[in-house]
């Protein structure tokens, strides 16, 4: 390939530009993911302490045989819904195709899914591929709040009351690191699955309280269950937000990277085409010089 | 007095972290009042204000979203969706939303969910009242 030094330089200042364009990237995504993280763990306390209870409360309720209000029953019915978390934009690196290949998994094993879909990407690809979904939100953006979370977890619920599924699950992307996160599939409801085991052992850690319920066990459980379906689904948006930030940081990152290395290598070959034709100047003065002398 | 440990907590933060030595709580049947060693008690609470008595200062307020209080070895934790010291409450801003959502609630359009401009009434109506205290 016959390139002229003009051109190489052009072919230079354009990844240049594009370099400093990722590099931008990068550090936006830098600080979108430091507050994002922190959103993160704020949420956790909450999180945890809803979920301990919650396990009480039902474990209390299992002892009393207490009927359960229907949204924490278990359904009759084989039929799956899957929520998936998605971003919005791309330039992710991996973030976004990783969530949606586990998507696909999921509905290979379990034939019967249908799903609900967080996010532009989550929305594109299966409108590409013609599956149909029960619901999509997107634009949920940065600053996610609780009363969107809410607001899709009221949609789901009443999706299960009205019987269109039996299962529950959220996919969504754990937060561990900056540079490490899974896509990972956790199952709201029922809720009887997860929390048996779990149950087992901690009655064999000696008498628990027995507690006073206000208005009443169901009572109290009918408030609990939709307030823990809200914050689990939350805390799956943050996770995810503080994922794709993470993952976004890599990929310019890397991006940035790939850019200087190809202008060191572009640079080399300039300098030795400007060498090449200072040398062939040279020789050519030389050779005049000589045939004059002669 | 006897003290015991209260923790209000929300999605987004701790809002209250502290020894106290009685909390009143807003609950269907009416407020509960919670001293040291109170039984073990689970009970759903209402949108509305909620009273605590640190073991070293004032009596303050917190407006209270939705949720729930569990008191279990002598801890009292309230977990609700959102939750406001009272010094916390902008005033006029809690005043806007109340007539906001009293508006909403008046004009009953068919895009404004009518469960939902209540909830943002009862909630901006128990700030105004933590805000200003009771008296």
């Amino acid at each position: 390939m016959a390139q002229t030094g003009r051109d190489i330089q052009r072919r230079m200042n354009s990844i240049r530009n594009t370099q400093q364009i990722t590099k931008a990237m990068e550090i936006i995504a830098g600080v979108k993911l430091r507050k994002a993280r922190g959103r993160v763990e704020a949420t956790r306390p909450y999180q945890h302490r809803l979920r301990d209870t919650l396990q009480r409360v039902l474990e209390a309720a299992a002892v009393e045989g207490d009927t359960l209000p229907p949204i924490a029953r278990e359904a009759e019915g084989s039929g799956h819904c899957l929520i998936v978390v998605t971003a919005d934009k791309g330039l992710a690196g991996g973030y976004n195709s990783n969530v949606l290949r586990r998507a696909e998994v999921f509905r290979r094993e379990n034939e019967s899914t249908q799903l609900v879909l967080i996010g532009r990407k989550a929305r594109e690809f299966y409108r590409r591929r013609d599956v149909r979904f029960l619901a999509d939100w997107v634009n949920v953006g940065d600053d996610i709040r609780f009363s969107e979370a809410r607001e899709i977890s009221a949609v789901v619920q009443e999706f299960f009351l009205g019987g269109l599924f039996a299962r529950i699950s959220l996919l969504y992307t754990e937060f561990q690191s900056a540079v490490s996160h899974r896509p990972v599939v956790k199952q709201l409801l029922p809720l009887a699955d997860g929390s048996a085991e779990r149950g087992s052992s901690a009655s064999s850690q000696g008498p628990k309280p027995l507690y006073w319920y206000e208005p009443s066990l169901a009572g109290v459980l009918r408030q609990m269950v939709p307030l823990y379906l809200d914050s689990a689904i939350y805390h799956g948006l943050l996770e995810g937000a503080a994922s794709e930030q993470g993952a976004r940081v890599t990929a310019m990152r890397n991006a940035s990277d790939n850019a200087g290395e190809l202008i060191e290598e572009l640079n080399l070959s300039y300098n030795r085409i400007r060498q090449g034709i200072i040398t062939k100047e040279l020789s050519e003065i030389v050779g005049g010089a000589e045939a004059l002398e002669s | 007095m006897a003290e015991f440990r209260l923790e209000v907590v929300t999605p987004n933060r701790k809002v209250v972290e502290r020894e106290v030595s009685l909390a009143l709580l807003p609950s269907e049947l009416g407020e509960i009042g919670i001293l040291a060693h109170h039984a073990p008690l689970i009970s759903s609470l209402t949108i509305g204000v909620m009273e605590f008595v640190p073991t070293h200062g004032e009596r303050r307020r917190v407006a209270l979203g939705d949720g729930f209080a569990e008191m279990a070895d002598n801890t009292l934790t309230v977990l609700v969706d959102t939750a406001e010291l009272d010094s916390e409450i902008d005033i006029m801003r809690a005043q806007e939303a109340k007539e906001r959502a009293e508006k909403r609630l008046r004009d009953q359009q068919e895009e404004w969910d009518f469960s939902r401009a209540q909830v943002s009434l009862h909630k901006a109506a128990a700030r105004i009242r933590a805000a200003e205290g009771s008296e």
